[in-house]
């Protein structure tokens, strides 16, 4: 019991990782109906901005206020970079078909990460800590000061997102424009604005998740954002595209079902299992977990 | 009368060729070792971007799995031909030789071929009813699943590779295969099935109205691919004698979707010329090491910016020369597919 309780915390901490990086997957895919492959690779990105920024603050005590400057600094970092990205490669082949589209993802994914092998180097680098660590054994399991600030940090985050979502005149325009792009331009929604401020949010919070796998797993190297880009992406597609609380219920359940797998059975199927579960539920719930059914016009 | 002259005139014009490059027909005459290899795997990759042309330029099924099927048709013939493959030369009374060999790599190349189109089967029963980016994601997620349960398999080697695999395949073979997927592929467009495929590709929902079996008919499609993919893995193995799950990941897929992106999807001859400027590139580029596939990336994006439809579009070579309107498949003003 002790140990499937602690797996199920080692669960919960990746698979919120897999939830922020899941976001953004969902909201892009909410206004340009578009598979961002790149996506995994703006985390990754955020993850080096992480780096090096925590580099610069080195000669400091690890402290709370100096993760919480290096965290803001790469979400800011990627959010320009995922303006960029929309700006330069989706825009000119918005109007073109959703193959062209997921194409030049594939392109982008590509450039982003043979330009990190040779800006920052092929080699893994290792994360230097950033917050004093500490260990809390609470009923036989052992919590890592790390994992609590990953699940604290990204659950703020999400709640952060919802309220900006529901609560703010963006987000109401947000929630516009994934339902009908044309319909809310129409409406006088400046689209192009919404869609650069999905793609900012969406890539703020993967590069909060990766500065926080940066804390937790401190190896990153170039390829990094690949497994876990696909990983979030099918836990997008298993809460339902399109829908964030989804996201979120999908993440956790990839993050956890991951690790049980690599604890109980072989850490060789940890790569499958996700892909797996994806496939059973899209067989059985085509539109996932909690989204909406789409009706198919003529 | 006429097709088996010309395939016999082309199977001896490939053994010609295989001689002249290989240096067995005329002593001295013979081109490097490099530049073989680079042809060889050219061929390969023709074999692969025509057969997943049939799924994703014809039948408009965008399939990310491609690299799945060819592992399996790579592993099962490899462990076909060192596990069997000297028995079967004893069964047949033959010695180790050309004809002894070619026996055992097309016994295991069929055998590659049909545990292919089973796994095609298995995957494309359920998943092709899954529409546009679902499809996309699940054969990509069966394509990596198919790799970790092989990666899982100690008897072909596991995660240290598959080692010790005969060289059965050269260029001859490889070419051979190449013509033969792009004459089934050809046949098929060209058929009544052919015709429904584009219509599922133009449009499902409208093919479904006028009585197509569309699951049935992608399904099929799907297999046959599936088949063609397998055989080209099976060659790959018996080139490069060592296979390792590592070239069959979801990057080969995309890969192979970018040699056809490349040519034009629903262009037989535009996934030949793919697969040649993309190994031409890639090699071309080599000098460049670090930037290659930077520059190939954004030589993507920037084609798909330009020119979204690819080099040839929907065309063929020929008709893509002589007249610029329309060809096979492509209904006056339609472009592109959903």
């Amino acid at each position: 019991m002790t140990t499937f309780l602690q797996q199920l915390v080692n669960g919960v901490s990746l698979g919120s990782i897999y939830a922020l990086i899941a976001l953004g997957y969902t909201m892009v895919y909410g206004v340009l109906r578009l598979i961002n492959f790149a996506h995994g690779d703006v985390y990754m990105v955020g993850a080096y901005v992480g780096y090096y920024l925590s580099r610069r603050l080195q000669g400091r005590e690890p402290s709370m206020v100096s993760a919480l400057l290096v965290m803001i600094g790469s979400m800011i970092a990627c959010a320009l970079l995922g303006i960029l990205i929309e700006r330069l490669a989706y825009r000119p082949v918005r109007r073109e078909s959703r193959l062209t589209l997921l194409i030049t993802a594939i392109g982008v994914s590509l450039f982003i990460e043979n330009a990190a092998q040779l800006v920052f180097g092929p080699d893994p680098k290792f994360f230097p800590s950033l917050a004093p660590h500490a260990d809390f054994i609470v009923a036989g399991v052992r919590l890592t000061s790390e994992q609590i600030t990953v699940i604290v940090v990204s659950m703020l985050l999400m709640v952060l997102l919802r309220l900006f979502i529901l609560k703010t005149r963006t987000g109401k325009a947000m929630r516009a424009v994934s339902f009908s792009l044309d319909a809310s331009r129409l409406m006088g929604i400046s689209t192009d604005w919404i869609i650069a401020v999905n793609f900012a949010l969406g890539s703020a919070l993967a590069a909060a998740a990766g500065v926080l796998i940066g804390m937790q797993i401190p190896k990153i190297d170039p390829l990094m954002g690949i497994m876990y880009g696909l990983k979030a992406f099918v836990a997008a597609v298993l809460g339902g595209i399109g829908s964030i609380p989804g996201a979120v219920l999908g993440g956790l359940l990839i993050g956890t079902s991951e690790v049980m797998v690599v604890g109980y059975l072989s850490s060789t199927y940890r790569d499958a299992i996700a892909f797996g579960i994806l496939i059973v539920v899209l067989l059985i719930r085509p539109q996932g977990l909690l989204g909406r059914v789409q009706k198919e016009k003529v | 009368m006429k097709g088996v002259l010309a395939a016999v005139g082309l199977l001896v014009g490939l053994l010609v060729v295989n001689g002249l490059l290989t240096g067995t027909l005329v002593p001295g005459v013979s081109i490097s070792p490099y530049f073989l290899q680079v042809l060889c795997l050219a061929g390969i990759n023709i074999t692969l971007a025509v057969s997943l042309n049939l799924i994703n330029g014809f039948t408009g099924q965008f399939s990310i799995g491609h690299a799945g099927f060819m592992a399996i048709g790579a592993y099962a013939s490899a462990f076909f031909t060192v596990t069997f493959g000297d028995s079967v030369r004893k069964a047949f009374g033959l010695l180790p030789g050309f004809a002894g060999d070619s026996i055992v790599l097309l016994i295991g190349l069929a055998i590659g071929a049909l545990l292919a189109s089973i796994a095609g089967f298995i995957v494309g029963v359920p998943s092709l009813r899954l529409r546009g980016d679902y499809l996309a994601i699940v054969t990509l997620g069966f394509g990596e699943m198919i790799r970790v349960f092989i990666l899982n398999i100690d008897a072909v080697g596991g995660a240290r590779g598959f080692a010790g695999i005969p060289k059965l395949a050269n260029f001859f073979w490889i070419y051979g295969f190449a013509a033969l997927a792009i004459l089934i592929v050809y046949r098929i467009v060209h058929s009544s099935f052919g015709r429904t495929l584009i219509a599922i590709r133009e449009d499902e929902i409208a093919a479904e109205a006028m009585g197509v079996h569309t699951t049935r008919a992608k399904v099929i499609a799907f297999v046959v691919s599936a088949a063609m993919a397998g055989v080209a893995g099976g060659l790959f193995a018996h080139y490069l004698m060592y296979v390792n799950t590592n070239s069959f990941t979801f990057l080969k897929s995309f890969e192979i979707i970018i040699m056809i992106v490349i040519g034009g999807l629903g262009s037989i001859s535009g996934s030949v010329l793919g697969a040649v400027l993309y190994i031409t590139l890639t090699e071309g580029l080599r000098e460049f090491a670090q930037y290659r596939m930077l520059m190939f990336s954004l030589l993507l994006v920037v084609l798909m910016i330009v020119r979204p439809q690819g080099i040839l579009g929907h065309k063929e070579f020929v008709t893509f020369l002589t007249r610029r309107r329309r060809s096979i498949g492509e209904a006056p003003g339609t472009a592109g597919n959903a």
